[in-house]
């Protein structure tokens, strides 16, 4: 060892991690839900999940060599979009409207604003909103009778019934079963409906560091809050609400983006109360059961504003005082 | 009639106001649903957009200066009122649509923009002319938003269904649609290098409104003139203040002499 001291700039604390391997680790941690999904809803979700990536990672490289921009097809994000898209759509939603969705996704929401790291809300959510907002109809229709995987095994062939989600249900006034709920054998969106499989890929993306706590754990805990004070302490509506709908897909996967999401720790919180309360208020008071995309995208768009009032004090300094 | 014929050129495509000048932004977003609520948008304002400049010019004399506002207002008002009645009277269903935005024409930037900018200053033949082509341009941007906005999200051109209803993208005929189609014809008029707001190098919007290519030339020139006025001052204070002292000397030296006088 030479004994001269090495003088460099900072970051002096240097980490393996890039976008690429940031990128992976989501994936893999959606694989069980993924999977789940494919078991559930059967083939047409396996044609909606290749259609979708595929026409992501496409636009972005047509995009890219049109623009004749440096190609970042490989790290993934693009896929990851893609994924996320189909995860929140309905196992009957028509391809092309999905193939459609995916180029909103890409061309409009991300690489218009200046691709990855630029764009201003979640590109998936943008999209399952634009799809929303255009086709109603579609993209509320939800089939099930069991899950498909599992048809197939026992030789049963039963037709998939069309019928409201459990989260619908319950805003009827009517009841469903929590177990069912839990494990994932309900209709809903391809992604969604399985809380243990979403919380196993939560769990590994925590403990690869890819997310921190902040964020899903604030946003889950200050729904459940809001949920207690108008359900009246039900904890039994509380626990349906919490596996209802596409509350643990959007908390642990779409509200922790590194682009759309405050850096700061205290900005993170304030996200998370933001979206728990917006997601309350949609659920509760909107007209749709479900609002966890809306809340998500909305306070998307208040990240640079929640940044702006968070900005940690460096050692030393005073501080932002009043605005100066 | 020359002036009259580059009037109308002016209105329609040199100073567009919905794609070159970016006014009336308002009606623009909301109404543009379909290609005949722009169009019947378009006509509204151009009938309100005439006569108010015509009155507006034949008054241009009368109307004090300190007051010219509300007396604009007074006039586009009385007009909107007769379009208003009008419509409710002949094309009901037109008005239906329009809804809100046929009484909102008092306030549209447009008219009142015409009104200071041109009609105010100019005679009457020239200013109905400007009317005509500034309605006619914001007639042509309407419709041209309406029609995009029809056919991809109610896949009709005039009412005319041309795509069966699972292909209509509901999107577009929303409030969000209108910001994208007019982002997106913007983005064409700017890529074919067509006079727009974003793209005029040297154009008549205050600073040529290219700020791409934009080094600041007007704050330079802006610049200049303030320390041009600057020194003219100091050059008249120094001027003042050597003038004063010449004053004082010759003073000083004929109280001088009038003590040497005395003594």
């Amino acid at each position: 060892m030479s004994k001269l001291l090495n003088i460099s700039s900072s970051p002096h604390v240097r980490d393996s991690s890039s976008t690429k391997s940031i990128m992976w680790d989501v994936i893999i941690a959606l694989i069980p839900a993924t999977v789940f999904g494919i078991w559930n809803f059967g083939i047409n979700a396996l044609i909606l999940i290749a259609a979708c990536v595929a026409t992501c990672v496409l636009t972005e490289y047509i995009w890219q060599k049109c623009m004749k921009l440096p190609l970042t097809v490989s790290d993934g994000s693009a896929a990851l979009t893609g994924l996320l898209l189909a995860l929140n759509l309905s196992s009957k939603f028509p391809v092309w409207m999905a193939i459609l969705g995916s180029v909103f996704a890409i061309l409009i929401v991300k690489q218009l604003f200046g691709g990855l790291g630029q764009n201003f809300m979640n590109p998936a959510l943008g999209a399952r909103c634009f799809l929303m907002v255009s086709f109603a109809g579609q993209m509320t229709s939800f089939a099930y009778n069991g899950a498909v995987g599992f048809r197939y095994l026992s030789g049963k062939e039963l037709e998939a019934i069309t019928g409201p989600t459990p989260l619908a249900v319950i805003k009827a006034g009517g009841d469903a079963n929590l177990l069912d709920m839990f494990l994932g054998n309900i209709g809903g969106t391809i992604g969604e409906t399985s809380v243990i499989a979403l919380l196993i890929g939560a769990a590994y993306l925590l403990a690869r560091r890819v997310i921190t706590w902040r964020i899903p754990i604030t946003y889950i805990a200050v729904f459940a809050v809001f949920t207690l004070l108008y359900g009246g302490f039900d904890l039994r509506y509380l626990a349906l609400e919490l596996c209802g709908g596409g509350l643990m897909l959007g908390a642990f996967f779409m509200a922790t983006d590194y682009v759309t999401s405050p850096i700061t720790p205290k900005g993170q919180i304030l996200f998370g109360a933001l979206l728990g309360i917006l997601t309350g208020v949609f659920r509760f008071f909107g007209a749709s059961a479900e609002g966890v995309s809306y809340a998500i995208i909305i306070c998307n768009l208040l990240v640079p504003l929640i940044e702006r009032v968070t900005i940690p004090t460096p050692f030393g300094k005073e501080g932002i005082k009043d605005g100066k | 009639m020359n002036s009259c014929m580059e009037r109308l050129k002016n209105g329609i495509i040199t100073e567009n106001p919905t794609f070159v000048m970016m006014l009336g932004m308002c009606p623009t977003l909301a109404v543009t649903s379909s290609a005949v609520n722009g169009l019947g948008m378009g006509l509204s304002t151009t009938a309100v957009l005439i006569m108010s400049n015509m009155f507006i010019s034949l008054l241009r004399k009368v109307i004090p200066d300190k007051v010219r506002i509300p007396a604009y207002i007074v006039i586009v008002a009385s007009f909107v009122t007769v379009i208003q009645l009008l419509l409710k009277g002949f094309v009901p269903s037109l008005d239906k649509a329009l809804g809100v935005y046929i009484p909102l024409i008092v306030v549209n930037c447009i008219i009142l923009g015409r009104a200071e900018a041109y009609a105010s200053k100019n005679s009457v033949l020239p200013s109905i002319f400007d009317g005509i082509g500034m309605g006619l341009g914001f007639t042509f941007g309407l419709t041209c938003i309406g029609i995009c906005r029809e056919l991809l999200g109610s896949g009709a051109i005039f009412g005319k269904t041309v795509i069966p209803e699972s292909f209509h993208i509901t999107f577009f005929v929303l409030a969000p649609g209108a910001f994208l189609v007019l982002a997106f014809l913007t983005a064409i008029q700017n890529k074919l290098k067509l006079p727009s707001a974003t793209n005029v190098p040297g154009g008549d919007i205050a600073c040529g409104g290219n700020c791409a290519e934009c080094i600041g030339c007007s704050s330079v020139a802006n610049k200049g003139l303030i320390e041009a006025e600057r020194a003219a001052a100091k050059a008249a204070k120094a001027q003042a203040a050597k003038e004063a002292a010449e004053k004082a000397k010759a003073a000083k030296a004929a109280k001088a002499a009038a003590e040497k006088k005395e003594d």
